[in-house]
């Protein structure tokens, strides 16, 4: 009985979440969709309060291994819930434009968002596939949010097909390994494959199909193909939020399983995340130089992100998941800061997503124009950024752990994609004016905004400090 | 002739094929590709059922059920989404799916 109160007490965040979604889709049912406002405001609260509760939670393994509590969790965690409540602020305007303001659309977030906390804390096969599923149906369902436009329609059923593929993959891979390794417990994996002098075929062929459903969540070459679709068909609150918190999720659970379940793989994965990486920096650098909208243009960006960030897990050290955590911190507040100058970017109540509407943006409203170029300059990684710092910590974990190639290859990708970045800022600051955008009357956006570019810009040091020592707390509570 | 784990696997893996194959070869209609995705997912389960029997072990059986249940969440909002599709383009052909290329 002390067990499962204690297992109890290990998920509350999560009960928490669980329960607050379903009161607050009752008070919706009854209120209807007036009371959106109301009920976005509550899911943002939902998720404080949840933050809070994770950050004064004990740590542990509950629920007979399923449910993992560490340091590494709650760090993750803490990181998803400020990426959810930050797009649920900033996608009020837009939705509302949009006509899509329905009280299920912040419930829907919280959702996937508690699918996210189940899947940093997996500590079984078992777990991760609820966690992943949870979130990923969520996902479908606000792709296709915007129900009357067939452009998000489409990007839903794309999404859908595609990403019930990879978790159909990424289930067979399961069943492989559990047959093979004869558990689906992340630490007697371990233990199972440890012993084993060479790793048995069938182990091998589960590790690959798992790793390839994992990479599709990720949105990683080879299985990225969805991502410029998706992104620019969804609505873009939904799509800045695809691109912020399920990434660092996604990316916490992938590098959870490799180094919980299957360190004795170890060379065996590394060279396929190897692959992966080198792959997703060059296609983000090269794939995105021809792209004129600038939704697709920010996808390929966030592909070659993950691609930075692969290189850091496949070093495997702690110093390169340290390096992992604090690229995907960076990575998911400068995209928040990103997607809210896209969503500003309307004229007359119509969105505009052409690159070329930014033209002489710095004159017209230089406020967005200088919070945007501070936050692709970061992207960039220009010095002196806060970008610079995530991915300096990458390559030097890479190069500490033998990959001088791919690093070096990395390196290659970030000034290639230093071209893409630095058009807009030209195209904003040098180019002819083109008619100003729409006045962003929303406070609250406007401060996220600004605290956004405020971490992308060299004020971000102050930050940088806390920031490393939580990750490294984190990466030494999953290898320890 | 005994029907051992061997001709389980091979059932399921020959299903699983045909399912993948499904979603890349079909031309034709979406609802062929929520049918392939279910017996992917059949297939799944047809290898964690034998594994179960052939280890003695519960959990696989346990894994089973979690799957059914999830791959009736994931048929519902398939054919929600779709019906939403279908409401828009008045088409459910897999080549009409071109607003965005990419």
């Amino acid at each position: 009985m002390t067990a499962l109160s204690d297992s109890l007490m290990l998920a509350a965040p999560e009960l928490w979440l669980a329960v607050s979604a379903l009161v607050l889709l009752l008070v919706g049912v009854f209120q209807g969709d007036r009371s959106y406002s109301t009920i976005s405001w509550a899911c943002v609260a939902v998720m404080v309060t949840a933050a809070a509760l994770v950050a004064n939670g004990a740590s542990g393994i509950g629920f007979n291994g399923l449910f993992i509590v560490d340091a590494y969790a709650q760090f993750l965690k803490v990181v998803i819930l400020a990426g959810s409540a930050a797009t649920l602020i900033i996608a009020e305007p837009q939705v509302r434009r949009l006509g899509i303001a329905r009280f299920e659309f912040p419930i829907v977030v919280l959702i996937a968002t508690l699918g996210m906390l189940m899947m940093v804390s997996a500590g079984d096969l078992l777990s991760l596939y609820l966690g992943l599923e949870l979130q990923s149906l969520s996902l479908y369902v606000l792709a296709a949010f915007h129900r009357d436009n067939a452009r998000s329609t489409e990007a839903g059923l794309k999404y859908f097909v595609l990403g019930a593929l990879s978790s159909g993959l990424l289930l067979y891979g399961v069943s492989l390994v559990y047959g093979f390794a004869g558990s689906t417990d992340f630490l007697r994996l371990q233990g199972v494959l440890v012993a084993e002098q060479a790793p048995s075929v069938g182990i091998l062929f589960g590790l690959v199909f798992v790793m390839s459903g994992l990479v599709f969540k990720i949105a990683a070459v080879p299985f990225h193909m969805w991502t410029p679709d998706v992104y620019e068909g969804a609505p873009t609150p939904v799509t800045a939020f695809f691109a912020a918190a399920p990434k660092v999720a996604a990316m916490g659970l992938l590098v959870r399983v490799l180094s919980d379940a299957f360190p004795g793989l170890a060379e065996q994965w590394r060279q396929i995340i190897i692959v992966a990486s080198v792959g997703s920096m060059a296609l983000g650098a090269i794939a995105a130089i021809n792209q004129q909208n600038i939704k697709r243009l920010l996808a390929y960006s966030s592909i070659g992100h993950v691609g930075y960030a692969l290189l850091g897990v496949a070093a495997g050290t702690e110093a390169g998941i340290e390096s992992v955590l604090v690229y995907m911190a960076i990575y998911m507040a400068t995209t928040i800061g990103g997607f809210l100058c896209v969503m500003a970017m309307q004229r007359g109540g119509q969105a505009v997503e052409a690159i070329d509407d930014l033209a002489g943006l710095a004159r017209r409203q230089p406020c967005i124009a200088f919070a945007l170029a501070m936050i692709m300059f970061s992207m960039a990684g220009i010095p002196l950024l806060i970008g610079f710092v995530g991915k300096l910590f990458v390559f030097q974990a890479a190069i500490a752990a033998g990959l001088v190639i791919p690093a070096v290859l990395g390196v290659l990708a970030s000034v290639i994609a230093a071209y893409y970045y630095l058009r807009i800022v030209k195209v904003m600051y040098f180019d002819e004016p083109a008619p100003a955008f729409d006045d962003m009357a929303h406070a609250p956006s406007s401060m996220v905004l600004a605290l956004s570019a405020a971490f992308a810009s060299p004020l971000g040091y102050l930050a940088i400090g806390p920031l490393a020592a939580a990750a490294a707390l984190a990466a030494k509570s999953l290898l320890g | 002739m005994i029907i051992g784990l061997g001709h389980y696997l091979t059932v399921a893996a020959a299903l699983f094929v045909l399912g993948v194959l499904g979603i890349f070869v079909n031309r034709k209609n979406v609802i062929i590709i929520l049918m392939s995705i279910e017996l992917i997912l059949l297939s799944v389960n047809i290898n964690l059922v034998a594994f179960s029997s052939h280890l003695h072990d519960m959990l696989g059986q346990v894994f089973a059920m979690f799957v059914l249940t999830v791959a009736a969440g994931e048929a519902a909002i398939g054919l929600a989404i779709l019906v939403v599709y279908f409401r828009n383009r008045g088409s459910i052909a897999v080549e009409d799916i071109n607003l965005m290329k990419g």
